[in-house]
């Protein structure tokens, strides 16, 4: 057994590349998921009915979508439409694309939930449009959504395991071939699983940080 | 029941407000039913009335942050949420700049959680009336160091006592310059203690000549601050005159049932209203 977590060891160049991708991928597509998904919400909440009302069957179809067929959808769908990227941007795409669905839907609960006499008060002091938006809206939106968005990194981080089967060398990516050459299922697979395991506890801890200075501006 | 129409002040320089035949019904339920309301630069007119008397909606129809059915209302002969003349009303921008010449204090502070105090001081100045920061964070200090908050600046609404909160509201709405503030029950969600250190700047900013309108339950502040009071009961001016006048000799049956009711006595207690 020991010498079986020798040999992953020994490959841990593999494993180290595939984490930074994962790493990588997780990170570009919350930061692009969560801008993306804040300006999804705007629409979700926009006034004109047919905007709100399209923007939700978007998000509501997106959801609705298991993300491995829609990995799939993104890498072979494009290519027949003339598009074409590499498998770390069609992985990178299909992460954005389905993660900004939901923090759309995350943003938009916690403006559901902002108390209505603040955004009056906005009204009041001349505040409209955007700039309502902007400066009195989302900052007490997003320090609300903060738990909620630090749940769906992790489910980020997660998906981004089943690029693999678009063969983007990502961490699952790599603990497969891992263990296909040396037939190590339990070491590759266990080893990967720990970088999982300690890169969402990152999250996690990053997520109590921030959360503990936004509980202050609620 | 009803009374002759305010008694205009002085004129010669025009009202900073003038209200005529405001109407406003929730469904079916009737909560301004023709008010006319006149105040004139200097004035401080404390509106009174039982809970549910339409008085809060009254004060949020003269900013238009609640749509009246029907009348006018004229901010130093402009008129406000309608397009001058037409039955059109003002566009988001057009509204949304003359509402900067109306300071709003809100019964629950409404301060934004994410500013500090000296933040929500300036924001509406930095952000919306565009003014230099220097000159806007110069106002603010001297603002908060007015409601005697200056040790207060940098704290967030969440570490902020109920009275500290409304002063800041307070300064918040000075900040903006208007030509009139309004009040809507300013001290109402305050602890009793808390209530005198917000009235005492009311009653300064009322004596530097601030221009103001009051809904209150604070029958002492009236009497002693007021430049006229007026009594709102189920939409309708019931009386409105010189506090003296209207605390010891009311001329209406209702007006003194009023007072017979809420004054003297503490305040009522806070009953979630349509108004």
């Amino acid at each position: 057994m020991i010498a079986q977590f020798g040999i992953v060891w020994d490959h841990r160049d593999l494993l180290i590349d595939g984490f930074l991708t994962t790493l990588w991928l997780s990170a570009l597509s919350a930061v692009a998921s969560i801008a993306l998904g804040t300006v999804l919400a705007m629409a979700l909440m926009s006034r004109r009915p047919l905007v709100a009302r399209a923007s939700g069957v978007l998000v509501d179809a997106m959801r609705c979508v298991p993300f491995l067929l829609f990995a799939y959808i993104v890498y072979y769908g494009l290519p027949s439409l003339g598009l074409r990227f590499s498998n770390w941007s069609s992985g990178l795409f299909a992460l954005i694309l389905y993660n900004t669905a939901y923090m759309a839907e995350l943003v938009r609960g916690a403006w559901r939930g902002l108390p209505g006499e603040m955004i009056e008060a906005g009204h009041a002091f001349g505040f409209h449009g955007l700039g309502l938006v902007r400066r009195i809206i989302l900052p007490p939106v997003i320090f609300a959504a903060i738990p909620m968005i630090g749940n769906q990194l992790i489910q980020i981080i997660k998906d981004s395991a089943f690029l693999t089967i678009i063969a983007v060398e990502e961490l699952t990516h790599a603990a497969t071939v891992i263990q296909a050459t040396y037939f190590l299922p339990f070491a590759s697979f266990i080893t990967a699983l720990l970088l999982y395991w300690v890169l969402c506890l990152c999250v996690e801890q990053l997520v109590r940080l921030v959360g503990a200075r936004a509980e202050l501006r609620r | 029941m009803s009374v002759p129409p305010t008694s205009a002040p002085p004129v010669n320089i025009p009202p900073v407000l003038e209200v005529r035949g405001l109407t406003k019904s929730f469904g079916d339920h009737v909560v301004l039913d023709g008010i006319d309301l006149e105040v004139a630069r200097g004035e401080t007119v404390c509106i009174l009335g039982p809970s549910g008397s339409g008085k809060s909606t009254l004060l949020r129809c003269l900013n238009w942050l609640e749509t009246p059915d029907s009348g006018t209302v004229v901010l130093s002969r402009e008129r406000l949420g309608m397009l001058p003349g037409g039955n059109i009303r003002m566009g988001d921008t057009a509204l949304a700049r003359m509402r900067t010449r109306i300071g709003f204090v809100f019964q629950h502070f409404a301060l934004w959680p994410h500013l500090t105090a000296i933040q929500n001081v300036m924001v509406a100045p930095l952000h919306v009336q565009r003014r230099p920061r220097d000159e806007v964070r110069a106002e603010a200090e001297a603002l908060l160091r007015k409601v005697g908050l200056a040790d207060r600046a940098d704290y967030f609404p969440a570490r902020l006592s109920g009275g500290q909160k409304q002063r800041v509201g307070i300064a918040r709405a000075l900040a903006m310059k208007p030509e009139l503030l309004l009040f809507d029950e300013p001290t109402s969600a305050l602890d009793p203690e808390l209530v005198g250190e917000v009235l005492v700047v009311m009653r300064e900013l009322a004596r530097d000549g601030m221009t103001m309108v009051v809904v209150t339950h604070e029958m002492a502040f009236a009497r002693e601050v007021a430049s006229r009071v007026m009594l709102i009961d189920r939409g309708r001016v019931v009386e409105t005159g010189a506090p003296e006048a209207f605390f010891d000799n009311p001329r209406t049956e209702r007006a003194r049932q009023f007072l017979m009711r809420y004054a003297g006595a503490a305040p009522p207690p806070q009953v979630a209203s349509l108004g």
